[in-house]
Order: C-alpha cells, then sequence, then structure tokens
C-alpha cells in the first residue's frame, strides 16, 4: 500500500477537563475521497482545526506528505498543500470574489512551485476557479451579495486556489436545498477527479454516501468505525450513536 | 504611470503651497503647514496598522514622542559631547554630531519602529479592545519612563535651540516645513505601494478574518508585526523634527492626547480602506483645528475633532472615501466605458464593488 497522504497518529485534544480527541488514527490515502462523520459535538471539527494547525494537538502527531506538521502555524500547512474550507464560510467581506480568490494564489502558489505567479497568471487561475465554481459573472462582486449556497463555492474554490494535495471540506452543505446540495457533490467530485484528497465532513448522509469512498465515524471525541459506507452506516456502534440505545 | 501622477501631483500641491507661503512673507503659514503635514504623517502611519489590518492603536502619541525624543537624546550627546563620549572618539562624535534633521528623521524612525516591533511581539495574541488597551498602557508605560529620564529633561522637559537660518531658504521654519512635506510624501507613497501590493491584500485580510487568512496560506504574525513596524517608524518619523519645531519638548505635549487622538480621528473621518482617506481626514480636520486656533482658541480643537467624530460614526462610518465609493459603486459600471469616476477610483485604488 502507497505512503498516506495524511497519517494522524494517536492524536489527543482537551479542552480544561473535557476530553475533545481522544487517541484518533487516521491514514488517509492520496487521491482517496474519505467522509467524515459524527453526531454534534463528537470531535469532528476539532480534529480538522488539530490537522489544519488552526488548534495545536497535545498529545499524537500529524503526518502530512511524509513530514511532521505538529507545532506548525496554519499559513505553513497550508503552503505545504493542505486546505481547508469552514463550517461557515468565512470570505473576507471587503475584498470582491476575484480577490477572495487571489489571496491563496498571492501566498501559497509560490511556496511549492518555487516563483510567485505573474499578474496574468494569477487573473487566469482566478477566472478559472471563479469558472470552475460557477461564479465568474459575479468575479467583481462582494461576498455580500452572493447566495449562501455562493458563498459555499467561494469558500471550495478559495480552499482551491491554494493549489491543495489534500482539501478538507467543513461541512460545506449545512443549510443548502436538495439541488444545491448535489451541486456541491458534484463540485466536489470534480475536484477530486482533478487529483485532490479530499475529507468531506458532513451531517447530510445522502451527501456522504454519495460522496465518500471510506467514512470514518467520531462518537465523543473517539473513532468508533473506519471502512467502506455500506459497511459503516450498517455498523451496530455507528446505529447507536445516531439513534440512541 | 498611476505612481508618476501621484508623484508629480504631490510635489505640485506642495509646491504650490510653498511658492504661495512665501509669496504672502508670512511665517504663520509654515507653522501652520508643518502641523497640518505631520498629522497626515500621523493619519497615514495609523491607518496602515488600524485601517489596513483592524488593529486599532492608542498608543500613536508614544510613538511620536519616542521620535521626538530620540533627536533631544542626540541633540544633548551633540551639545556634551566632552562630557559623554570616551576621549579616542570625542574627534569622531564632533564631526557627525550634530544630526541634520533628515537623519534624525531616519534615526527616530528606527526608534519608534524597534518600539513597535516589540509592541507586535507582546500583543501578537491581542485583537479588538485588548489591543488597543495594551497600546495605551505602552504609551503610559513610555511615559513614564521619559518622566524618570533626566538626560533628556524628565518631567522638567527639554530646551532645543533650533538654528536661526538655514543656506538658500533662510527661515527655518520654512526647512522644517519642506522636510516635513517630503516626509507626508514619502509616508502617502509608502501606504500606497503597500495598499497595491500583497502585503496589502495580507493586511486586508488580517482586517476582514485571520482565521480565515491563516487558512489561505497569509503569515499573519509575520505580517502584523510588519505592519506595526511599518507604522511605529513612520510615526517616530513625524516626531523626529518636532522639538525643533516647538523648541521647548516636555513629556505631557510629546505624549498629549491630541496626537493620540487625531491620529485614530482623521484616518476615520477620511475612511481608512484607502490612502486617501487618511490624507483627507488629516487635511480636513487639521485645517479646522488651525483656523479654530487662531479664531477662537486651540483648546476648542479635540472638542471639534470629538463632534466631527461622532457625527461621522453616526452619518458615514466608513467615512468621507467611503461615500465617495458608494457613489461611484452606483455610477461607475463594470461593464461600460471607463468613466471620469471610474479613471479617479482606479487612480486613488478604490476599486468600485471592492476595497
Amino acid at each position: 500500500m502507497a505512503e498516506p497522504l495524511l497519517h494522524v497518529d494517536n492524536l489527543g485534544k482537551r479542552f480544561g477537563g473535557f476530553v475533545a480527541l481522544d487517541g484518533i488514527n487516521l491514514a488517509v490515502q492520496p487521491g482517496e475521497r474519505l467522509g467524515l462523520i459524527g453526531p454534534n459535538g463528537s470531535g469532528k471539527s476539532t480534529l480538522v482545526n488539530c490537522m489544519c494547525g488552526t488548534l495545536q494537538n497535545e498529545t499524537g502527531s500529524v503526518r502530512f506528505d511524509g513530514q511532521i506538521m505538529d507545532g506548525l502555524p496554519a499559513n505553513k500547512r497550508t503552503h505545504r498543500g493542505m486546505a481547508r474550507s469552514f463550517q461557515l464560510p468565512r470570505p473576507f467581506v471587503t475584498l470582491s470574489v476575484a480577490e477572495n480568490l487571489r489571496i491563496p494564489l498571492l501566498f501559497t502558489a509560490h511556496s511549492r512551485g518555487g516563483r510567485h505567479l505573474s499578474k496574468e497568471e494569477t487573473e487566469n487561475r482566478c477566472h478559472e476557479l471563479a469558472g470552475l465554481v460557477g461564479l465568474a459573472a459575479k468575479a467583481n462582486k462582494l461576498p455580500r451579495d452572493l447566495t449562501q449556497v455562493e458563498m459555499r463555492k467561494l469558500e471550495l474554490a478559495r480552499a482551491m486556489a491554494a493549489d491543495p494535495k489534500l482539501l478538507i471540506a467543513d461541512e460545506a452543505m449545512a443549510g443548502l436545498s436538495q439541488s444545491e446540495v448535489d451541486e456541491i457533490v458534484a463540485l466536489l467530485i470534480k475536484m477530486n477527479e482533478r487529483g485532490v484528497t479530499i475529507i468531506m465532513i458532513e451531517h447530510i448522509m445522502r451527501a456522504v454516501m454519495a460522496f465518500s469512498q471510506r467514512l470514518v465515524v467520531l462518537v465523543t471525541g473517539k473513532k468508533i468505525a473506519d471502512g467502506p459506507p455500506q459497511e459503516v452506516v450498517g455498523h451496530p456502534e455507528v446505529i447507536g450513536a445516531y439513534l440512541g440505545q | 504611470m498611476r505612481a508618476f501622477y501621484f508623484y508629480v501631483s504631490s510635489i505640485l500641491v506642495g509646491g504650490l503651497f510653498f511658492a504661495f507661503a512665501r509669496w504672502l512673507g508670512n511665517d504663520y503659514l509654515f507653522f501652520a503647514g508643518y502641523t497640518v503635514l505631520q498629522f497626515v504623517v500621523l493619519a497615514t502611519a495609523w491607518n496602515i496598522l488600524g485601517g489596513y489590518c483592524g488593529y486599532v492603536n492608542f498608543g500613536s502619541a508614544a510613538f511620536f514622542a519616542m521620535g521626538a525624543y530620540s533627536s533631544v537624546a542626540l541633540h544633548k550627546l551633540a551639545a556634551g559631547v566632552d562630557r559623554y563620549f570616551p576621549e579616542s572618539l570625542v574627534g569622531f562624535a564632533k564631526l557627525i554630531l550634530p544630526l541634520n534633521i533628515p537623519t534624525l528623521i531616519i534615526f527616530g524612525g528606527i526608534v519608534s519602529g524597534l518600539v513597535g516591533l516589540g509592541t507586535g511581539y507582546l500583543t501578537l495574541r491581542l485583537r479588538g479592545a485588548f489591543f488597543a488597551i495594551a497600546t495605551l498602557a505602552l504609551a503610559v508605560v513610555l511615559q513614564t519612563l521619559i518622566v524618570n529620564w533626566d538626560f533628556v529633561g524628565g518631567s522638567r522637559g527639554a530646551y532645543i535651540i533650533r538654528p536661526g537660518e538655514v543656506p538658500i531658504l533662510g527661515s527655518y521654519i520654512q526647512y522644517l516645513f519642506l522636510v516635513m512635506l517630503v516626509l507626508a510624501v514619502v509616508a502617502l507613497a509608502a501606504a500606497r505601494i503597500i495598499e497595491q501590493s500583497r502585503l496589502g491584500y495580507g493586511f486586508a485580510t488580517i482586517r476582514d478574518d485571520e482565521m480565515a487568512a491563516e487558512a489561505c496560506g497569509v503569515p499573519t504574525l509575520k505580517l502584523k508585526l510588519i505592519a506595526t513596524t511599518m507604522s511605529g517608524a513612520l510615526m517616530g518619523m513625524a516626531g523626529a523634527p518636532f522639538p525643533y519645531y516647538i523648541g521647548y519638548l516636555e513629556p505631557s505635549s510629546a505624549f498629549g492626547l491630541a496626537y493620540a487622538v487625531n491620529s485614530i480621528a482623521m484616518p476615520m473621518i477620511g475612511g481608512t480602506t484607502s490612502w486617501v482617506g487618511p490624507l483627507v481626514g488629516a487635511l480636513l480636520l487639521g485645517i479646522i483645528q488651525q483656523i479654530a486656533t487662531v479664531t477662537i482658541s486651540s483648546a476648542i480643537n479635540l472638542l471639534i475633532v470629538g463632534l466631527l467624530l461622532v457625527g461621522f460614526v453616526i452619518v458615514a462610518p466608513k467615512g468621507i472615501i467611503g461615500l465617495v465609493q458608494d457613489f461611484m459603486r452606483e455610477r461607475a459600471s463594470d461593464k461600460g466605458q471607463p468613466t471620469w469616476r471610474s479613471r479617479l477610483a482606479i487612480f486613488a485604488n478604490m476599486r468600485p464593488g471592492a476595497r
């Protein structure tokens, strides 16, 4: 088996007396589409925050693309190819859609390519990304002029602008209608087909099942299941966690 | 090309004012002009951290005063070369001291820039009101240090006897005015370059959402340090010639509330998202205060600033530039032919629909 792109080993995180993550082990292969589910408060977002550097883990380690990430700030992890979208969209509100997409290009593209993109290259890439998520017509608009689904698309496009190897989509479909959910799933699959490994954190099971090649379930900071989606959703502990026993 | 127009128009406007004041033969215009230009520099410096990055600095007076007191310290050193330097260095010290105003400005900028860097390091984790309180505390701490530092006059203050005349120009105040004019152009040029650069975009992301900025690869801590250092350095540069302007410097005037309040109010009234905002705010408030000083009393200055600030916060929270931006956004279409409004917007980096 190939070396995992992301390897989380015995990860632990506490908030005072509350154990948010308790010895999480996770390996994600290059090109994989992984679904991460769990009830509210199970530690999904904390795990994402620890992987991306927004929070620092107290025990265990995060290895990405063969390098230890522990202690690195979030921006350095983004430079190395780990990008994320936020549960609640966090656009740069005073910058236009195109400028929002330009930020990762300005600050990360050079870190792996070894050079800064020219103005023309940056503009072309912005245009391409805006087109990919269907926001080309709104490139000069401010985020406040976007609908909820467009805001989610902007969030994903901005994460993609960092040219990541791994994209972590944290509840990218929350609050969207069925057709909008389908749009976002299709978009994530399109991104995956471009070679980006994707971890999708989601509550909408229809989307999770349509997207995931493998499913991991967290409950109260512990991993209780990991495997093919159809097997995992039938797992007694998973059913217990969701339906209560 | 836009940069060329910017520099030419800045020099032309400054040069015209200088020629006009000389033609009138009234030195008061230079005194008043110096104060207004000093506020242009201070407001622009404040805006680099407060406007671009969203970190409100209440300690502007401290950075300004550090620049002023660095000049006082160097002036004292020059006055007592035999006393303060070892015998082997006396000859060299006499050769370079006293330093000229441009060198003092550079020195003041370095001192205040380092203070800014230190402030940045100490307040890296603070944001919003907590950062503002920390900068206020910094001002109090530095004022206490200066009050107890006898070498620069302590609480008694220090007298600086400025030369009566300078070659070519004649009047020393005209020389100081010219120096401050150049400094104002430099500060505005620096702000304009920052705004249109990668650094400016980085600052804007810090202002909008620091966590999202980090996720986009923006090294927020590094950029904040750059902003605090640059802002502090420019404030110190504005303060460096001040002892030569005022003639007598004491801690309560150098660390005065007027500097802190004006540095905040001018960009807020002018608009914080563009380099034009602090310029407009400083010219407007500075000129009003100068007129009030000669017609009513300087005691009314802070009242004027306060009333205008309250008025603008209620009526136009994005400042004068915000009003202009809204006006242009309505008129200047993205698709149509460029209009004079859209050309003006591009020149001043006030792109319609964006920042």
